[in-house]
């Protein structure tokens, strides 16, 4: 059996809850077990959000630290602050586009550098894919697609087919949405 | 049968379905809340659910539709319990007729609670039995066990799922929802229902009885199991989502070990006594307190766990931090820890409160007529996150900030003394302390924030909001009124958008003695924009912007600062209050 172990994280407001859901109908019309974690109540209101995806797992749904074959991180600062559950043998997927916390906008602390983050990733992992997902997100025609177009920059690694996947994005956005967030796939693959 | 990926909680909704629920009552707590949510649009002329005002009520009305022979269950998170405590405790003497689940739902490591408890105390206490999955799946499965327990025994019976079952997803299989016959009647029996002393004490002895045959029951049910390897020295037993991180360890450890998987109590000492006599250790993994581990102190020599400082006492566990118990118990090799050192700050990103929160606006305006020695206590919801404005200083559990408040002015603190409370948590337990204060002569300032909603748990409608659960209309509830009753001299409504009314009405509060009650009027901004409201975005004059960070430090998370200057991103949703706060008429509507 195929085992992937995704972590999807973000701010909260960001879609990662829909990106989870989308990979895990997606394993389930497959036919393989799933399990995954969310990020609900207090933490959601804009704060750092984590979602454990689990693909071809029968145990917890929680992501040992170190364990992860693939980071996706909808937001470059929170890739380094969950960068622990990154496997030295994985891959992140970076988006560039930043979303500046309240603590760099009070002066407390400095936003690191973006070279700093993608060095800083290098060193961690095997792979670093760090692009403007955003702005494919806005090339689809919503800057809402960002997570789908994730989706279709993870989706070259996951055990999963880009059929399959395509077939659940289409389900699980609102309807009108569905030619731009297939779009939006499209441009994360071939990103 | 088939299978479907689904949220635990909507597992756990699904299981009630399919069990043929009468009465679903509960109150909105993280993680509890999804289920009764999920539940209500097949409720619609099939059964009753509701949003009930809080735990308590919650648990006394599924009681008594279960004493009318109905299958009832009430929801709540773990601090609910504490609110339900009263019934909860006698209710294992009366028993049950038709069954009765009450779904406890913990939250190891706090993520949205005010502590860590741990439910399985309190079925013990009750002497009730507990059910503790381990997954999603098996929290779905149990209920339709727990519902035949129940009625068989006579006896309401515990789910406690925690924050990584009910906030888990899997893949689940569903079964057909049929309908199940039943005999709604209240069939009289004054020395069952009515608790004189001379009939509880009856009651009690009933229960005490039944404590045996439940144990058995339960050591062959399949939430119990013991795996005993030959040659095994060291045996395990965990319960819950713990005994998931344990099996998951044990498939790399190398090492034959006895495993005894618990998700049902009581628990037969039996056994405990079979896997002690089989092993020379016992290591018991568990979050929250050291349930098990003190019952298999009674059974067992040589068990190690939270009390010999094996388990960690606090938080949630992971596979790796679980592993790692394993094998420094097994002496084996530890797995490595994967913390990320930076050799610079990792700037913090704390959750806060939405851009155009009118909750915002209102502490700002409290802060700005109450000076900085003033107290102020508050309460539970998404406004305990002003915190981060300085507009809270105390916080202890729901409807505590009037009370609180009261205590401070009754013990002759010299400062002015403010609270706020949400409209939801004011109609739960508020109202009580309220009455207090106004019976008692308290000289504070109570701000019922209401935003009409129940906005932390994800937006539950209440008794003020005038729907139900079904999204049905119902009799709204005035809080005026309900002020007004309370004996409420001095009463302000505001809108916490029109800055300079909330001023006035704050001062007026300031300089008034005796209870004074403002109510801050303005709906949440998420259910704002569900209902269609789109309110003009606001922009910033660079030109105009002297970079003063007043309209920061409001802290809306559509104010950035960038090159030296205000701007504000994409997410304003136009409450307008930055331009009430620039005083140099640098913030314009956008497009304008």
């Amino acid at each position: 059996m195929d085992k992937f172990d995704l972590l999807i994280v973000g701010v909260g407001g960001q879609g990662v809850i829909l990106a989870s859901d989308i990979i895990g109908k997606a394993a389930v019309q497959e036919g393989l077990p799933v399990r995954s974690a969310e990020t609900h109540g207090m933490a959601q209101r804009g704060g750092a959000v984590e979602n454990h995806v689990r693909i071809g797992c029968k145990y917890g749904s929680l992501i040992p630290a170190g364990g992860a074959d693939c980071l996706m991180s909808m937001e470059p600062l929170e890739a380094l602050r969950f960068a622990k559950y990154l496997n030295t043998k994985g891959l992140a997927v970076i988006n560039t586009e930043k979303i500046v916390p309240v603590t760099v906008n009070l002066g407390k602390v400095p936003y690191p550098e973006l070279d700093t983050i993608r060095d800083t990733m290098k060193g961690l992992c095997a792979e670093v894919k760090m692009e403007d997902y955003t702005a494919l997100a806005k090339k689809a025609g919503a800057v809402q697609a960002l997570n789908v177009v994730m989706i279709g920059a993870v989706s070259k690694y996951l055990p999963i087919s880009q059929e399959t996947l395509k077939e659940v994005i289409a389900k699980s956005v609102p309807p009108k949405t569905v030619a731009v967030n297939l779009k939006a796939f499209d441009l994360g693959r071939e990103a | 049968m088939s299978k479907e990926y689904m949220l635990g909680n909507d597992a756990i909704a699904r299981g009630l379905l399919e069990s043929g629920v009468d009465v679903a009552t509960g109150y909105p707590g993280t993680p509890s809340s999804e289920i009764l949510t999920t539940l209500a649009p097949s409720a619609r002329d099939r059964f009753h659910i509701e949003w009930s005002v809080n735990e308590k009520v919650a648990l006394e009305v599924a009681a008594g539709a279960s004493w009318a022979g109905a299958r009832s269950v009430c929801t709540m998170k773990h601090v609910g319990l504490n609110v339900a405590a009263d019934p909860f405790m006698t209710l294992s003497h009366t028993g049950v007729v038709g069954g009765l689940i009450l779904i406890s739902a913990d939250d190891p490591a706090c993520h949205s609670s005010q502590n860590e408890q741990d439910s399985r105390i309190y079925s013990k206490f009750a002497k009730i039995p507990c059910f503790d999955p381990q997954s999603p799946q098996e929290a779905k499965d149990m209920v339709a066990y727990a519902y035949a327990f129940s009625e068989k025994h006579g006896i309401p019976v515990m789910l406690r799922p925690t924050t990584r079952i009910s906030h888990a997803k899997s893949d689940i299989e569903v079964h057909d929802i049929t309908e199940r016959q039943k005999n709604i009647e209240f069939k009289k029996d004054a020395e069952r229902f009515v608790v004189l002393p001379k009939h509880t004490r009856v009651l009690l002895k009933k229960l005490n009885a039944k404590q045996d045959s439940m144990r058995k029951e339960l050591a062959e049910s399949p939430w119990n199991k013991l795996d005993l390897k030959k040659g095994a020295k060291l045996g395990i037993i965990a319960s819950g989502v713990a005994s998931t991180y344990v099996e998951e360890a044990l498939e790399t450890l190398g090492t034959p070990v006895s495993y005894l998987k618990i998700g049902a109590y009581p628990i037969d000492p039996e056994l405990i006594k079979k896997l002690a006599g089989s092993v020379e250790r016992i290591l018991v993994i568990e979050e929250l307190m050291p349930f098990v581990e003190e019952q298999a102190r009674m059974y067992a020599d040589n068990v190690l766990g939270k009390m010999t400082g094996d388990v960690p006492h606090e938080g949630e566990f992971d596979t790796l931090l679980v592993s790692n118990i394993i094998r420094r118990v097994a002496g084996k090799p530890l797995l490595q820890n994967h913390d990320v050192k930076l050799d610079f700050e990792l700037p913090a990103r704390p959750p806060a409160m939405c851009a155009a929160c009118p909750h915002r606006a209102t502490f700002y305006v409290l802060k700005s007529v109450f000076k900085e020695d003033s107290i102020f206590a508050s309460d539970i919801g998404c406004y305990t996150l002003g915190t981060q404005l300085s507009a809270v200083d105390t916080c202890i559990c729901m409807g505590a900030s009037i009370t609180v408040a009261s205590g401070l002015s009754f013990a002759g603190v010299k400062n002015k003394i403010a609270c706020t409370i949400g409209d939801s948590t004011f109609l739960h337990t508020g109202i009580p302390g309220l009455i207090n204060a106004v019976y008692n002569k308290a000289d504070i300032t109570v701000v019922i924030l209401d935003n009409r909603t129940t906005g932390m748990t994800g937006h539950q409608p209440n008794p003020a909001t005038g729907e139900t659960i079904l999204g049905e209309p119902a009799a709204e509830i005035s809080l005026e009124s309900i002020v007004k009753a309370c004996g409420v001299q001095s009463m302000q409504v505001i809108d916490p958008f029109d800055l300079e009314t909330s001023k006035a009405a704050f001062k007026k509060a300031y300089n008034t003695e005796g209870v004074k009650v403002i109510i801050a009027r303005q709906p949440c901004v998420i259910t704002a924009k569900r209902m269609g409201i789109r309110r003009q975005q606001y922009e910033v004059l660079e030109d105009l912007c002297e970079g003063c960070k007043r309209c920061v430090k409001f802290g809306c998370p559509a104010m950035e600062v960038r090159n030296g200057k205000a701007f504000i991103n994409d997410t304003c949703a136009g409450c307008a209050m930055c331009t009430k706060i620039c005083q140099f008429g640098a913030i314009k509507a956008k497009g304008v």
